[in-house]
């Protein structure tokens, strides 16, 4: 581009700015994201449930660290699912990728971008500090392996061709996916007026019952085939497990090396790595497929077995809970001791 | 979209460009009969208007109140984008760097702006993006039945509410503190000066505040208050007589002969030429418009005009050495990075 910029970075005054411009960048057309950790993620609920309900795509990056409050800046934990699963008043729905390696933040990092525009909604990834602020090992960053997803996006041309005639909140296709149009778009007819507010299929303002009640319903089925575009989960068996093991993000490795002292100490796990909310199909089948879940995460209440149990409440009582936070990354033998704690337990 | 208008009838008066006043319209009002905000949508559609703007051509940006529903009744075919409360600025900011080519006009009131938004205000004011930011500024929370709002004068007694014991803020000082390149105040019911503002204010490559006294005809409209239609109406004190002439417009001096003359040129060309009425006035001098604002402060004047402009300084999105081709038209292959830049990012690392 002859030296010109086809970027910008702004620094904000605050993550409540951040996340504005992000989303005004985001809703003209520019893939946007900000990144913060906790506290910036309370600032910027409001905004992402604007951008949840007027289908704005937009990117967040959450490198957890440990909370509530200011709570332990300089230290690491999964402790924010349960904020983003909720964030916001009102029903909302949040796509959440969890990478679980440096290779794959590189990764999310431009896939985050195609899910938003595709979805137009947020996407939030949850990175966590041990994995964002230290020096790890990683394989050399691979080149995408597809071209760009840009998402549903009408143009002067296309509005022509539909004679006008398009709705901004319309689901045309039956995936729950509207079409929208960006500022810079010359069609007389190409505008619309983007709000937070109650709004039918052509984006004005309404109160009707029936309306409302439609619109989130079809952000519901949105949100249902968001599943389909989210990266898989990622299976790592043993022969002859009967239970498994659920985790997500950082403590891989670690889960890795408890997973391998568990054969050798008599107890083969499966392990399935999620790495995206809404789940995929796969989880419901390794659950259906396993008689036990241990989930493993770096948090005190359990917030992934909280949101496994609310998703999958006939499998309620599969789901045993290893939760632990104090700052520091889970260690194989935390996790190998917690596990076989569970299991003595249930046994006596 | 299908519902909005787009036919031009016959015989009526078009502009430039082929469009009639009917294309700048919106929807219909719900605010209530003669809020001082219905007169500013409406100046706001005779200055796109009249300056041949497409309404396509045009984003618009508000935030919450009553100030901030009135972009839904003007230019109806503008993509708009209402946001949080006090949240504006930055959306705007977001927004307008995705095609340079589109100007930005936010609407915003005293609540949205001088209390929860006066963070974002000022600093948009500061980096100089450029674009309108009306207040329509009238004292009250109109939405939620007349509550003081930041700006509302100390002593101002409502039935409902008592006397306000605060000290106002000032939008038009807190946009000067803030550096801003252009500042002005107005009166919702001096709709002549208000249309002359809004046009000088589009030409402006650079933040242009209007800080126009908007009154609440339902909360705050009593003779002595002074963000009510009375009190302007009989105290406002113009500090010229304004007129906006475009760029592709020759000045005629003959309009103009009596009196001291003023021009000031903006960044495309056009003029706004300011009489001299009563006492000299410069604004292009820094200090003397604080000055005045002061004064206008201490002694509950209602000043109006263009207070300050500095037309020098590089607007926000000079600073970012961006493309003339929108960013927001850009395919693939001019905004994913080639393969050989990943390749030499991994050498920096294996």
């Amino acid at each position: 581009m002859t030296g010109k910029n086809t970027y910008a970075v702004v620094q904000a005054e605050d993550e409540i700015a951040a996340i504005g411009m992000a989303v005004g960048a985001g809703w003209a057309g520019l893939r946007a994201m900000t990144a913060t950790s906790g506290p910036g993620l309370s600032l910027m609920t409001e905004y992402a449930g604007l951008a949840y309900y007027s289908e704005v795509p937009v990117v967040i990056w959450d490198i957890q660290r440990v909370g509530p409050s200011t709570g332990l800046p300089t230290r690491t934990a999964q402790a924010d699912l349960t904020e983003i699963y909720f964030l916001s008043h009102g029903d909302t729905q949040h796509i959440m990728l969890f990478p679980g390696s440096v290779n794959e933040c590189f990764d999310f990092g431009w896939k985050a971008f195609d899910i938003a525009e595709r979805m137009q909604a947020p996407v939030f990834v949850l990175s966590d500090l041990d994995l964002g602020m230290n020096l790890w090992m990683s394989n050399p960053f691979e080149y995408p392996d597809r071209p760009m997803d840009r998402g549903k996006v009408l143009w002067e041309e296309d509005i022509t061709r539909l004679n006008g005639e398009w709705s901004r909140y319309l689901d045309v296709d039956g995936d729950g996916i509207p079409f929208r149009t960006i500022p810079g778009n010359k069609h007389p007819r190409g505008g619309y007026f983007n709000r937070g507010t109650g709004h039918d299929e052509n984006a004005r303002y309404t109160e009707d019952p029936e309306v409302w009640e439609r619109m989130m319903n079809r952000l519901r089925k949105k949100y249902e085939t968001a599943r389909t575009f989210l990266p898989e989960p990622v299976l790592r068996s043993k022969d002859g497990a009967k239970a498994g093991i659920i985790a997500f993000g950082s403590s891989d490795p670690a889960v890795q090396e408890a997973q391998d002292d568990l054969e050798k100490a008599g107890m083969p796990l499966d392990y399935l790595r999620v790495r995206a909310i809404p789940f995929n199909q796969l989880v419901e089948k390794y659950i259906q497929d396993h008689s036990e879940i241990f989930v493993v995460e770096m948090n005190r209440d359990g917030q992934l077995c909280q949101i496994l149990t609310i998703n999958y409440p006939a499998y309620a009582e599969r789901f045993k809970s290893a939760a632990h936070a104090d700052g520091m990354p889970l260690t194989a033998r935390w996790i190998r001791e917690t596990i076989l704690a569970l299991k003595e337990n249930e046994n006596g | 979209m299908a519902d909005q208008p787009s036919v031009v009838v016959s015989r009526q008066q078009i502009n430039l460009i082929g469009l009639a006043k009917t294309d700048y319209k919106g929807a219909p009002t719900t605010l209530c009969a003669g809020c001082g905000h219905n007169s500013i949508s409406n100046q706001i559609i005779a200055a796109c208007y009249e300056l041949n703007i497409a309404p396509e051509c045009l984003v618009k940006f508000s935030g919450i109140g009553c100030s901030s529903k009135s972009p839904t009744y003007f230019l109806g075919r503008s993509f708009s984008f209402n946001g949080l409360h006090g949240r504006m600025p930055s959306i705007a900011l977001g927004g307008l760097f995705a095609d340079l080519s589109l100007k930005g006009i936010g609407v915003s009131g005293d609540g949205d702006t001088a209390s929860i938004g006066l963070g974002q205000f000022k600093h948009l004011v500061r980096r100089n993006v450029p674009m309108v930011y009306i207040v329509e500024n009238n004292g009250v929370y109109g939405l939620t039945k007349g509550q003081f709002s930041a700006t509302a004068e100390r002593g101002l007694s409502l039935k409902k509410q008592g006397t306000n014991p605060y000290t106002p803020v000032d939008i038009a000082m807190e946009a000067m503190i803030s550096n801003a390149t252009f500042v002005a105040r107005s009166f919702a019911g001096d709709p002549k000066q208000v249309k002359e503002l809004i046009k000088a204010a589009l030409s402006h490559n650079g933040i242009a505040v209007l800080d126009i006294i908007s009154p609440c005809v339902t909360f705050n409209n009593q003779d002595q208050a002074i963000h009510s239609y009375n009190w302007g109406r009989d105290h406002e004190a113009p500090l010229h007589e304004l007129s906006f002439v475009p760029a592709r417009d020759e000045i005629m001096v003959e309009d103009f002969q009596e009196g001291d003359l003023k021009e000031v040129t903006l960044h495309d060309g056009s003029v706004v030429i300011l009489k001299k009425l009563e006492t000299d006035y410069d604004p292009t001098d820094r200090w003397q418009a604080m000055r005045m604002l002061e004064e206008a402060h201490s002694n509950n004047w209602l000043t109006t005009g263009l207070i300050y402009v500095d037309v020098t300084p590089p607007s926000f999105f000079d600073l970012y050495n961006l493309p003339d081709q929108p960013l927001n038209r850009m395919k693939e292959d001019q905004i994913r990075p080639k393969r050989k830049t990943i390749d030499e990012i991994n050498t920096w690392f294996y």
